[in-house]
């Protein structure tokens, strides 16, 4: 164990012990632990294997921005454990390799590949032979990438989002990121502070001196009415001040007037031999394994640094007894050779200038950068100032400012050489990527010379980290190869987002929302099968066998609820007129108390929706449209009324009305029973609609016949939809009342030949091609919407039309099968079923025009094989339309 | 997009309580000819810079007009559509 005695201002809880598992192993921990630093105080050096050579890594930044500490938690794959808080039961997992994470199959690439694996390899060699790819394919794809999925995982979080303005947004909790807010606060501004780590401070909290002035700007934040929210990450600053915010499974999407970027620095490595090795860490994280969890990091260390952070993080490790043998500075002297050596990976001894110092630990600071990554996503630019080797952010957008060490606040640190070192093991420029020196100068040498270039090549930039820990190094050793200032070579493009999220959080909305009738929970009672019909859930049918409900509608009576269809009033003096002019058929003449079949096309000449319309009054028009169409056709009205400025309104009355469509020969003596009004033909005929009283409840009783019986669409206020439909089934029984679901409904439809839109039309169907030329009434004065698409459809000449069909064999097609005539396809089916009436296969097809006649026949492919269909004319079922009449 | 729109009836909203119907276009007064027809309906300046859009609030629904930088999405004005006098 490698845990202090209790210090002051430890992060940890003693009394509050925490226990999860490692690789199946039981681990003690306390509360305010991370897993990273539970492993560490455990003694685990290993963390990692590194993506190319598969060389062990530990831990190096303790703050989320390397890879070095990737595992497995609970089944989510690459989470940085250092900066995880530890759970209770949590099960942790080693990922990337093969064995054992402290012996690693996969490390003989670093031994015996490393020459051979220079940039652009495998695109290179496993070109040839093409033959092979599928095996080389197999393999590279288990070398590739670093954790895995649990492919049979379930959807395990459960993601919100939410809204947020506030005037001032800080991003970055820190000393001057508190300062920021407490100032604009004072100002009277409303402000909100979020950081990533576990609290607002920043720098100060690994800091002996600075954890009370964190306290302290806390206090007085929270005094000034600022919001503090950690841990919350930033990922990235957009247009209109947009700023998304992780906060684990929640995302708050941030409006900000103003942005106040406060994210500190990033730390960077220094490029030497062995500089990957376990025990080469970065100052912040010796100072917290220390100060944060009371952990003696090693025995003996040794500090290379560029400025005081390496200095201040001696001085934490010598009050953890560590010994610190050997303290350079760089802006002291740069040791022309510095070389880590070690054993099994794990740093053994450091050596500079051929001077070996025994050491298990290394802390490396090069001059940290000013942390412009969010800064850069949102258009400024970063200069690098050479000086001190920092690149500094500039040109910022408007409302967005930066303060502190993000602005370039760091003092003057050394500028170190690209490369500090030449002999002995490898020296890494990338971690995740495990790219050298000698890599890029490759890339370089095969004209990949230019940053973006190389970033795409060797990938440096590319890995987990983000270019956090790379791209300054980078930058400097294609400087240094090219012989030209790091301002030339210039910055890699930075994306969003600022820190990798989970894909739930961002990918659009968790919800699918649905839309229920208020009749639903009926349905469900009487044992209905629910599918969704759009953003519907509609019952599909109520028993087994749809072709049974169907037959009760034919012989007796049934229910069905029609809720779903847009429902909309457009009244006003100019309401005839104004549908005659999104209407290809004219609905001025309509005589009140009338009912007229409408489809509405664009001026593309497509139809987009179909429906009914009845005149109520002089002046008020019910209308509806089919299920899926009701948000669409409202909108569609009141755009053309926005350029048209007619006398004419429109309300949406979808939600607000329900609808029961009655159907059967039995459904008048069932009207009659539940209604003082007439329902004889005489008052109600065929296509008129009525102001009645059903069950108490006043309806606008609609006499239409979409399925083809004898029936009544009951349009009620939906809070009393319920009892209606339970009045008609109680009052009904002896009829045979029974409901009928959206199966049933498509075969008794068909039956009749009545189209649905959207299902025997598509986004090419026009009036002619879709057997509905008698709707096309061009004598309007208007020039009603669709009508001239329409008319060049007629003057070109028919080419398809969709009619109906039989399958004199019995044999069923698909629907959407091919229709083939001479061995080519000709069209294609776009409703097929069995009616149970007709005892026949009867369907819907678009063929071309030739075959559009009474016995025109045309092949479809069934089950491989073709079979031969015959075209029908007319309605199959009661051709004459007796039934709807009677 | 990430843009705020102002709506003249409910002041600024978010993306997704909108919807852009695309550029504004000029209705044919009299039959078209084919060519006339299909620019008409499918052919858009598709301008980089500013244009005018439709637009529908779906909180007060209705419609209106908007001029936006389609490069910067920094939306200039929006008004309701006035009667041509």
């Amino acid at each position: 164990m490698s845990r202090l005695e209790a210090r002051d201002g430890e992060r940890i809880d003693r009394s509050q012990p925490v226990s999860f598992t490692f690789q199946g192993a039981a681990v003690e921990a306390f509360e305010g632990d991370t897993i990273g630093s539970a492993l560490y105080a455990a003694g685990r050096r290993t963390f990692s294997r590194s993506f190319k050579y598969h060389r062990p890594r530990g831990l190096q930044c303790c703050i989320g921005h390397c890879a070095n500490c990737q595992m497995n938690v609970n089944g989510t794959p690459n989470v940085r454990v250092c900066a995880t808080p530890v759970s209770s039961g949590d099960i942790v997992k080693g990922q990337n390799f093969v064995g054992s994470l402290d012996f690693d199959l996969m490390q003989a690439t670093d031994k015996f590949a490393g020459p051979f694996t220079p940039p652009g390899f495998y695109y290179k060699t496993f070109i040839r032979p093409r033959k092979l790819w599928p095996l080389y394919e197999k393999f590279l794809r288990n070398a590739a990438g670093l954790g895995v999925l649990d492919r049979k995982g379930k959807r395990e979080a459960r993601v919100d989002v939410e809204n947020r303005h506030v005037e001032v947004l800080v991003i970055g909790g820190g000393r001057s990121g508190l300062e920021a807010a407490i100032t604009h606060a004072a100002e009277g501004r409303q402000v909100t502070v979020v950081d990533e780590g576990p609290e607002a401070g920043g720098a100060l909290l690994s800091d002996p001196a600075g954890k009370g002035v964190a306290a302290d700007l806390r206090a007085r934040a929270q005094a000034a009415g600022v919001e503090v929210i950690a841990p919350a990450i930033a990922i990235g600053i957009f247009e209109y001040g947009f700023v998304p915010v992780a906060v684990g499974n929640l995302l708050l999407k941030f409006r900000a007037e103003r942005i106040v970027v406060a994210a500190g620095v990033i730390e960077q490595p220094l490029v030497f031999p062995g500089n990957d090795l376990i025990g080469v860490m970065l100052p912040e994280a010796a100072k917290r394994l220390v100060e944060w969890w009371s952990i003696k990091p090693g025995e003996r260390a040794v500090v290379i640094t560029a400025d005081d952070r390496g200095l201040e993080a001696a001085a934490s490790l010598r009050t953890a007894g560590v010994l610190v043998a050997l303290v350079i500075d760089l802006r002291v002297e740069q040791p022309p050779n510095i070389e880590a050596r070690g054993r099994r990976g794990r740093l053994h001894a450091v050596s500079v200038n051929g001077e070996t110092v025994k050491a298990d630990l290394l802390v490396m600071s090069g001059s940290p950068q000013p942390n412009a990554k969010l800064l850069a996503q949102a258009g400024a630019r970063v200069v690098y100032d050479a000086s001190r080797g920092i690149f500094v952010p500039e040109s910022l957008p408007e409302n967005v400012e930066v303060v502190g060490s993000a602005a370039g606040d760091v003092g003057a640190p050394a500028v170190p050489a690209a490369v500090l070192g030449h002999q002995g093991d490898k020296c890494f420029v990338c971690f995740c990527e495990d790219q050298t020196p000698k890599d890029l100068a490759y890339a370089i040498a095969e004209g990949f010379d230019s940053i973006e270039l190389s970033k795409r090549y060797t990938t440096v930039t590319m890995g987990p980290c983000q270019g956090r820990l790379c791209s300054t190094n980078a930058i400097r050793s294609y400087a240094k190869t090219k012989g030209v200032d790091e301002n030339t070579i210039g910055t890699t493009t930075a994306r969003p987002p600022y820190t990798p999220v989970p894909m739930g959080l961002v990918a659009g909305y968790p919800q699918e929302p649905a839309r229920r009738t208020s009749l639903h929970h009926r349905h469900r009672d009487l044992g209905a099968r629910i599918m969704w019909t759009g953003a519907w859930r509609r019952p599909h049918s109520y028993g087994a066998d749809a072709g049974v409900e169907a037959q009760n509608v034919h012989e007796k009576v049934g229910l069905i609820d029609v809720s779903t269809l847009g429902k909309i009033l457009v009244t006003g003096p100019d309401a005839g007129a104004f549908l005659d002019r999104v209407y290809p058929n004219r609905f001025s003449d309509l005589k009140v108390g009338r009912v007229r079949y409408g489809v509405i096309t664009g001026d593309a000449g497509r139809i987009i929706d179909d429906g009914t319309v009845g005149r109520l009054d002089d002046e008020t028009f019910y209308v509806t449209t089919s299920s899926t169409g009701a948000d669409g056709i409202y909108q569609w009205f009141g755009w053309w009324n926005a350029v048209w400025f007619m006398d004419v309104q429109f309300a949406n009355l979808t939600g607000a009305l329900a609808a029961i469509n009655v159907a059967g020969p039995a459904s008048r003596e069932l009207m009659t029973r539940l209604s003082d009004d007439d329902f004889s033909n005489e008052a109600i005929a065929y296509l008129d609609a009525r102001a009645v009283t059903v069950a108490g409840v006043p309806a606008l009783a609609l006499r239409i016949g979409f399925v083809g019986e004898l029936g009544y669409e009951l349009h009620l206020a939906s809070p009393q939809a319920v009892h209606v439909w339970d009045a008609l089934l109680k009052h009904g029984a002896d009829l045979g009342v029974a409901p009928f679901g959206l199966e049933p409904q498509r075969i008794l439809r068909l039956e009749k030949g009545h189209v649905i839109i959207g299902q025997d039309t598509d986004s090419e169907s026009n009036l002619h091609e879709a057997a509905m030329p008698w709707l096309v009434k061009n004598d309007k004065e208007f020039e009603w919407v669709g009508k001239w698409a329409t008319q060049q459809v007629a003057d070109r000449g028919l080419r398809n039309m969709l009619v109906g069909f039989e399958s004199p064999s019995g044999a069923m097609p698909v629907e959407g099968g091919q229709v083939v005539v001479a061995g080519r396809s000709a069209g294609r089916i776009t409703s097929v079923r069995h009616s149970r009436e007709l005892d026949k296969v009867i369907g819907l097809a678009v063929v071309p025009v030739a075959l559009a006649v009474d016995g025109g026949r045309f092949d479809v492919q069934v089950d491989g094989r073709a079979v031969g269909m015959i075209v029908r004319l007319g309605h199959f079922y009661d051709p004459e339309g007796a039934r709807l009449r009677s | 997009m990430s843009l705020l729109v102002n709506c003249p009836n409910c002041g600024p909203r978010e993306i997704p309580e909108l919807r852009c119907a695309g550029e504004s276009t000029s209705r044919p007064k009299t039959t078209p000819t084919v060519r006339e027809l299909n620019t008409y309906v499918y052919f858009r300046r598709n301008e980089w810079g500013v244009q005018k859009e439709w637009w529908f609030c779906r909180s007060c629904e209705d419609w209106f007009l908007a001029e936006r930088d389609t490069y910067s999405n920094d939306v200039k004005r929006t008004w309701h559509p006035e009667p041509a006098a």
